[in-house]
């Protein structure tokens, strides 16, 4: 069944898009990531351009962030005094990221721009996880390991302006959670994902957050970034296609409903093993085609100037 | 050329005196200062583009006063199109050189009886822009010869490999002495708006007799709502997308809520 899609301006099969949907929505239910960093290469390797796939996934992610976070709301995991100050550099982040992708658009390097921050992001990331994920299994075979300081004091907790949260039993500079946003909202601009890859870990080593609060905490500050992103993408950019969205939302909340159910019985280490040579295996995709000599040095584009 | 343009003219002058009236008179004039050489017409003048659009044909006929050459060009709006070459540069490919084309028809397609060579000299393929060879593009920088053919052509092929420009003249098809038709085939990533399908009518190596039909490409119904809404309240479209995708997280949030 093919839908014709009003922006992106192209005809697509309705069934492969809300099965990319569920795909994603399934690992993304499974590992409790949002995704985005799967379904923006997606997109872009069914023949979406890449500036509206990063804008429609923008829109989808507010809806995966509102339903996700529901969940944490009632069992009373979200800190929204950390998140409103996460938010607050967050809102900046995206500001500025929407600029950066109108100037990357307007200079005919988007396309370049948003697969190389998916190649540095996925692969630092993805590796980090996996060496991460590799001692921790060790570990568990050999429990001799000892047990680390609770708190390690850095110059990052050197910072002025601190602030009580306690939510989250937290007394740290607000220029820190403030910080983390921003470059989160800035990921939502560019990239189109909602970042909780980046958020979680840096809550977790960084703030030194409780882990049972991080995910809706981040979750929380994702829906706020992904509104703000889409307003601004539609308003100055015009690339979010609302009937993507919709088809990418249906089969993705599908999608994660099973995810979640298949990540219960995974452990810990070996679901984020797992999840992680999928982020670096998504970079190193994305490098390769980088690296190669395309088939057609030439493209052409009458979208703008 | 002068008839051609002379008939345009006054078509265009008729046009713009009186609606829908007008138009019929206008064709029905235009018919009469080429004597009824040529006579053709589309099988449909409006291409609606809807929520299960996936490319269409459209059926051109048409009847001759006799022996000739038929050749049918069908041109999409035209826009400027920037043509960029990438270059490794740190070891990657990124966009380096580009070049802006001013007058680039968003779709291009010639339809002859018999391969053109065999019947029309160069100069009247230039004047008409018939092939791509002779399709003007109208290039805004000045650049070495050899530099813009080179962009030129990689314009075309991407067109071609977007299934916008044809990559062989189609066929016109010939039921007896008189009376042809041909197919024209529309893909789904057809752009829109007025589309210009000119009949041409060759004799001896020159145009004899032309009539050009209008044909409109057109999102409708939900998808064109969407567009329009997008492009013309891009910030209230904007608030929309985020209030339904709220909606729909807490709906879903909801349902699944139990499961």
């Amino acid at each position: 069944m093919q839908v014709y899609l009003p922006i992106a301006e192209m005809s697509v099969n309705a069934l492969l898009v809300l099965g990319m949907g569920g795909l994603v929505g399934f690992l993304s239910g499974m590992f409790g990531v949002g995704g985005g960093f799967l379904m923006t290469p997606l997109l872009i390797f069914i023949g979406v351009p890449p500036a509206i796939a990063v804008g429609t996934q923008a829109n989808q992610l507010v809806a995966a962030s509102v339903s996700g976070v529901l969940a944490h709301w009632r069992r009373g995991n979200v800190d929204v005094k950390l998140g409103v100050v996460m938010l607050l550099g967050g809102m900046v982040g995206t500001v500025v990221g929407v600029w950066i992708f109108s100037l990357l658009q307007r200079i005919g390097q988007i396309d370049a721009a948003i697969t190389l921050s998916y190649v540095f992001f996925l692969g630092t990331i993805g590796t980090m996880m996996m060496v991460e994920a590799s001692r921790a299994l060790i570990r568990r075979r050999a429990p001799t390991a000892k047990r680390g300081k609770l708190h390690r004091h850095m110059w990052l907790h050197g910072l002025p302006l601190k602030m009580r949260f306690q939510r989250s039993k937290l007394y740290i500079s607000a220029l820190l959670p403030a910080g983390i946003g921003a470059i989160g909202g800035m990921l939502v601009a560019i990239m189109g994902i909602g970042g909780g890859f980046m958020l979680v870990p840096a809550m977790i080593y960084l703030l030194n957050m409780p882990t049972g609060l991080v995910a809706g905490t981040s979750l929380f500050q994702i829906i706020f970034t992904t509104a703000m992103a889409t307003l601004l993408q539609a308003a100055t950019n015009q690339t979010v296609d609302v009937m993507l969205a919709l088809l990418l939302l249906i089969g993705g909340v599908i999608g994660a409903q099973f995810g979640t159910k298949a990540g219960g019985r995974l452990r810990g280490e070996q679901a984020r093993l797992l999840l992680a040579s999928l982020v670096v295996a998504v970079a190193l995709k994305l490098a390769f085609d980088l690296v190669v000599e395309p088939n057609d040095v030439f493209t052409i584009s009458t979208r703008m100037s | 050329m002068s008839a051609v343009g002379k008939g345009a003219g006054r078509l265009w002058s008729v046009r713009v005196v009186g609606g829908l009236a007008g138009l019929l008179a206008g064709v029905f004039l235009a018919s009469m200062v080429w004597a009824q050489q040529l006579v053709a017409d589309l099988s449909s003048h409006l291409i609606a583009i809807t929520t299960g659009f996936t490319g269409t044909e459209v059926v051109l006929f048409g009847t001759t006063d006799g022996a000739g050459d038929v050749a049918i060009v069908v041109t999409g709006p035209r826009t400027p199109v920037t043509v960029r070459r990438k270059e490794r540069i740190a070891g990657i490919w990124i966009n380096a050189r580009s070049v802006r084309f001013e007058q680039v028809p968003g779709y291009y397609m010639v339809a002859t009886n018999r391969p053109l060579d065999q019947f029309v000299g160069r100069p009247v393929l230039e004047r008409h822009q018939i092939g791509l060879p002779n399709l003007q593009l109208g290039p805004r920088e000045q650049l070495a010869p050899d530099q813009l053919a080179l962009f030129r052509s990689a314009l075309i092929r991407n067109k071609q490999r977007a299934g916008l420009y044809g990559i062989t003249l189609g066929q016109v098809a010939f039921l007896g002495e008189r009376l042809f038709r041909t197919n024209i085939y529309f893909p789904a990533n057809v752009p829109t708006g007025l589309y210009n399908v000119e009949a041409l009518l060759i004799r001896d190596g020159e145009v004899v007799s032309a009539q050009t039909t209008p044909l409109v490409v057109s999102k409708v119904g939900f998808s064109a709502e969407i567009y329009d809404f997008a492009r013309n309240q891009p910030m209230i479209y904007g608030v929309a997308a985020v209030i339904g995708a709220i909606a729909a997280g807490w709906l879903a949030g909801a349902i699944f809520r139990r499961v």
